[in-house]
């Protein structure tokens, strides 16, 4: 599969947005893999944390943010904390939820979550839950 | 000066546990905590985006509330709402021009700079009773008993607001219990993700007790109603899906204070928590036999 790498998509508009949002530079990442072997949530995941700073960094913008992998993340810092660049990842995946989610488009519909399930969380979750994953 | 108590949205009703057995525990042993008369819901989680300004009015009000009121600390149990409030305030101290939009924004509120000082009740018992002291003060140590400190992810993450890391160890050793550290202690219980992410949950759920189960410990001491969910409620979702994870009974610290301190069964709250809790605390004749 070929992947067009020039100047534009380096410094393409979604790699822009990111680190205007988060304050984060995806290129300071040189793919150790610490991230993806710290995070909790990979179970679901279909693509980890390095995987997808390295695809900021090839400016594959539609791919990027096709991945449901930012809504996986439980923000628990873990590879904040062990980042060898010392790179902010919650928040660079925050950015990538935000970018989607202020479109319009949320992740989870409040309705999807069974209601006896939503009787026994505590607000917390449900708060947290909400903030992730809703516009 | 005064404390401040912000008890957050949980505590008043499913993590109702939590707060009467933490309040008891305050009265016990002569602080004053006062419960803010006007707070409001935190938002659970720190926003991260750097435009994002609006999500940090919730915490930054509790806080200005807590100055309001003559407090210099204000001090809450629910690690999420530790996190989140301590960060806010951290961003009002440090970050002139968020400062000075966020206080602008608030227009019917005094102008806040980071005066109050946000501080676990884990770190209030440290700095304001003692460990000597609260080892002193134990009318029935824990003993016998292997208990590890869940601290979970938002005590410790980011750095910026991390409590000590031997706290909760700390802690528990002033009541007596058998402390046992274990890797899984810092290590996430997956958090809201109980809510969209089932499966994933409660796989990284079972890790975290799949390390206590090695580890042999007997009790799991925690301070958040979102990991008393996952790991307590919801152990036995974990344990179907997991044949190597044992059962492990799951406690606020408080609860645990409020038993090592002698207090009446009414203020441990233990109706909210799983069977397993009581019935840990019977056989080892830490409270009465039924």
């Amino acid at each position: 599969m070929a992947i067009k790498v020039s100047l534009k998509t380096l410094r393409g508009p979604l790699a822009r947005k990111v680190r205007e949002m988060s304050g984060e530079d995806p290129n300071m990442c040189f793919q150790c893999g610490l991230c993806a072997g710290s995070c909790p949530m990979t179970g679901e995941m279909e693509i980890y944390t390095r995987k997808v700073m390295h695809m900021l960094q090839l400016g594959q913008a539609d791919a990027v943010l096709a991945q449901r992998m930012a809504y996986l993340c439980a923000s628990c810092h873990t590879c904040q904390v062990r980042c060898p660049r010392g790179i902010d990842i919650p928040k660079v995946v925050e950015a990538l939820r935000l970018i989607t989610l202020r479109a319009g488009e949320n992740f989870l519909a409040p309705e999807a979550i069974p209601k006896d399930r939503l009787k026994e969380m505590p607000q917390a979750a449900i708060v947290a839950g909400l903030r992730k994953f809703t516009g | 000066m005064s404390i401040g108590y912000y008890p957050g949205c949980t505590l008043k009703t499913k993590a109702r546990n939590l707060e009467d057995s933490a309040l008891a525990c305050l009265r016990a042993l002569g602080i004053e905590a006062t419960e803010l008369p006007r707070w409001n819901c935190c938002g659970a989680v720190f926003s991260l985006a750097d435009d994002d300004l609006i999500h940090q009015v919730a915490p930054v009000r509790d806080l200005i509330r807590a100055r309001d009121e003559g407090h210099d600390r204000l001090t809450t149990l629910c690690s999420m709402c530790y996190n989140t409030l301590a960060r806010a305030n951290l961003l009002m101290r440090d970050d002139e021009e968020k400062r000075k939009t966020l206080n602008l924004f608030m227009d019917e509120e005094t102008d806040y700079a980071g005066e109050v000082e946000v501080q676990h009740y884990l770190d209030l018992l440290r700095t304001d009773v003692g460990w000597d002291k609260l080892r002193a003060t134990v009318k029935k140590p824990l003993e016998g008993l292997r208990i590890a400190g869940y601290y979970g992810c938002t005590l410790v993450r980011p750095r910026e607001i991390t409590v000590a890391p031997t706290l909760f160890n700390d802690f528990l050793a002033a009541l007596g219990a058998e402390v046992v550290d274990f890797p899984e202690s810092t290590v996430c219980c997956s958090s809201y993700q109980i809510l969209s992410a089932e499966g994933a949950a409660l796989e990284a759920s079972a890790k975290v007790l799949r390390g206590a189960t090695t580890h042999k410990i007997d009790a799991l001491a925690m301070s958040c109603p979102v990991c008393e969910y996952n790991l307590g409620k919801r152990q036995a979702d974990v344990r179907a899906k997991f044949q190597d994870v044992g059962e492990i009974p799951t406690f606020y610290f408080t609860q645990l204070l409020a038993v090592a301190l002698g207090l009446p069964l009414e203020d441990l709250g233990l109706k909210q928590n799983e069977k397993s809790s009581e019935e840990l605390l019977r056989a080892r004749n830490l409270i009465a036999a039924a």
